[in-house]
């Protein structure tokens, strides 16, 4: 059983009991919620006749539903305007603070609490969506919950959970030019599997992780529930201070000291005892893409797509359901994939940072003319900043679509999706079978710079030699 | 989507009922569920859209198709079933196709506690036994009852130790499974924590 390590620390800091049944009920400090998974839950609580018992520990946007192209109101998709009329209602009702779009601050919820300084060290935070887990870049304790558990954080702004185990993964080295964050996650959950995670909070550290930039850690604890842990998280440093210090949430000047006081106390203990702790060479990690339906099912950009026989028997079974679906033979290459869609965007890679990247290897380049290429920001303070730095004049210039604020094709619920069997190049999360809006679309996740790279060969292609050139 | 769907309350100590098999590993919840279905405000049309891209995929040859399903309450699943989204829309859709148990090799986590928020009990079996369970019931209807007192399962000719976490089996057999109230009644001492948090002390008020 994990000893001192943050997670430890911040569990117990935030047990309110032990409940009958075994499990511990946990505080949880921010309460973040969307459209999607909100309403069932204040449905819930007019039932039961109860009322939100802190409303100024949830915060409330839009995502998931949001138009990237026209946002007036009403939406043209009714469903998607009656969603977003009904956390409007629910949160004047319940007096929660909502950013609405046009607020200036609207966007992917995980995008928006970082960058508001929502997001602190030290937390516990939870949100109706399994990418919540992205929060523990900074020494938060966060994960995703049902709607259920979205009643019970708003009734009693706890929950009822079993605590998990610790398995630290220990990145040496560091990442090589042009090999990124999300190369680094995609290779831990291909060693690791989809499953690994169950019952587990992923601890990242190591030299490869503390030169991440707050950005980069996202990307990294984002994608900790597609290796099966529901909460992945980063000891707090000097990055994490200085993202969080004069953000329009970050505690202010005698209250900054006293914070910044308490979380550099707050990680995990140098003789702290973990369930399991995997070590992995940084410095060995390639630029990677998947070839599947599961997150797991990747490659490095210069190998071939498995063998049956080269993969474990608990993994035979999935990757010929992959081969079948993806139309892919096994021991093809995976470089030079032809693709028809270039997705930038979600709560892994909607980031200034994942724009930034993806706009220098798009400079003075087209984008293929046999592809459809769109960018979406991950919030209106990432598109404002963008602009400002004209980000989104080089995407235009190339053939990109310059977009509004959303989740967008990551899940494909607005009007953004992929069609027949056509096959993307994501910066966003899942590849499973339909995920981004077609029954037989084909995804390839990637870093967003591995996206602009295949977006102007028009084929899956090694980014490094755009960018070493 | 069953007709007169009522959600479970109360104590859950038994469910009997026809075995229904979905043969696969990391079925994830957009497989369950597509998100196009998670555009409403309340779950109760949810039964008919379950595997809805699968189902059409394979036209009428998906397990929730066959006639021989019709009626099934408990799911046969192999490993890390409800994989992905934490949409609580996956574990509603099944619920109200008429799934009241599921059994399988392994659960991913988020999906399980979903499951169980909302009564529905999952318990884990061996790959073997789930291999076994699942040529058993191929084409051919197979009955099975769960006892939570002991964690058993029985069918005519076979009998199984299930496994269950045993705070969701006391949940159950206590029904206090339906977490809200339990959680409200230590209301002092979440107001206790409120008060002793130390970040709430500099964070709070934000707007």
């Amino acid at each position: 059983m994990s000893h001192n390590t943050l997670f430890d620390k911040v569990w117990d800091l935030h047990k309110v009991a032990s409940l009958p049944g075994g499990s511990d009920q946990i505080f949880i400090g921010l309460h973040l919620i969307h459209e999607v998974t909100s309403p069932q839950a204040f449905g819930a609580l007019r039932d039961k006749n109860l009322k939100v018992k802190f409303p100024n520990r949830t915060v409330a946007t839009v995502d998931h539903i949001v138009p990237t192209d026209n946002q007036s109101r009403p939406f043209q998709d009714n469903l998607a305007e009656k969603m977003i009329e009904t956390l409007e209602r629910n949160c004047s009702e319940n007096k929660i603070k909502f950013f609405n779009i046009g607020s200036g601050n609207q966007g992917i919820v995980h995008v928006v609490a970082p960058e508001l300084g929502l997001t602190q060290p030290g937390m516990t935070i939870a949100c109706g969506d399994s990418h919540t887990s992205t929060h523990g870049a900074f020494g938060a304790i966060a994960f995703g919950i049902g709607t259920s558990q979205v009643r019970d954080v708003l009734a009693s702004q706890t929950i009822a959970m079993n605590k998990l185990k610790v398995r630290q993964i220990w990145c040496e080295k560091k990442l090589p030019n042009g090999v990124y964050a999300k190369d680094l996650v995609l290779h831990i959950i291909n060693r690791l599997g989809v499953k690994a995670g169950v019952g587990f909070a992923y601890e990242f550290a190591g030299p490869a992780i503390s030169a991440l930039s707050m950005e980069e850690r996202m990307t990294i604890c984002n994608m900790s529930i597609e290796g099966g842990a529901r909460c992945g998280y980063i000891n707090p440093d000097e990055t994490t201070f200085r993202y969080i210090r004069e953000r329009l949430c970050a505690p202010k000047n005698k209250n900054w000291d006293k914070a910044l006081k308490w979380w550099q106390s707050l990680k995990s203990d140098e003789n702290s005892i973990y369930d399991d702790v995997i070590t992995l060479d940084a410095s060995k990690v390639e630029p990677t893409v998947t070839w599947g339906i599961t997150p797991s099912q990747s490659v490095g950009i210069n190998q071939e797509i498995p063998l049956l026989n080269e993969l474990h028997p608990n993994d035979q079974f999935i990757a010929e359901e992959a081969y079948e679906y993806m139309g892919f033979e096994p021991g093809q290459s995976i470089k030079d994939t032809p693709i028809d869609v270039c997705f930038i965007g979600s709560c892994t890679n909607g980031r200034i940072s994942d724009l930034r990247v993806a706009a220098k290897v798009l400079k003075d380049k087209k984008v293929s003319i046999n592809v459809k290429a769109f960018v979406v920001p991950g919030s209106e303070k990432v598109a404002k900043e963008a602009k400002k730095e004209g980000l989104d004049k080089i995407f235009i210039d190339s053939g990109f679509q310059w977009r509004e604020p959303g989740c967008s094709m990551c899940l494909a619920m607005n009007s953004d999706k992929l069609i027949g069997n056509q096959i993307s190049a994501s910066s966003s999360n899942r590849n499973f079978k339909g995920r981004q809006g077609s029954p037989s679309g084909r995804t390839l996740l990637m870093s967003p710079a591995m996206v602009a790279a295949a977006a102007i060969n028009g084929k899956v292609s090694d980014v490094r030699e755009f960018i070493n050139k | 989507m069953k007709s007169g769907f009522t959600a479970p309350i109360g104590k859950i100590t038994q469910i009997q009922g026809k075995c229904i098999s979905l043969i696969g590993d990391d079925i994830d919840t957009d497989r369950i569920i597509p998100a196009r279905f998670l555009k409403c405000v309340n779950f109760d049309s949810l039964g008919n859209s379950v595997f809805e891209d699968d189902r059409k995929t394979l036209n009428g040859k998906h397990p929730f198709d066959l006639e021989v399903n019709k009626g099934s309450s408990i799911l046969i699943v192999n490993s890390n079933f409800g994989c992905g989204s934490s949409r609580e829309h996956a574990p509603q859709a099944l619920m109200r196709w008429g799934i009241k148990a599921i059994i399988g090799e392994s659960f991913a986590e988020i999906f399980y506690s979903n499951c169980i928020a909302i009564g529905i009990p999952c318990f884990t079996l061996p790959k073997k036994s789930i291999k076994d369970i699942q040529q058993y019931n191929n084409n051919k209807t197979f009955f099975l009852e769960i006892n939570l007192k002991n964690s058993i399962g029985k069918s005519k000719d076979l009998i199984f130790n299930l496994n269950i976490q045993q705070s969701s089996r006391k949940m159950f057999l206590s029904g206090e499974w339906d977490a809200t109230s339990t959680l409200l009644e230590n209301e002092h001492l979440i107001d206790n924590k409120f008060n002793d948090l130390p970040y709430l002390k500099f964070t709070s008020n934000y707007f």
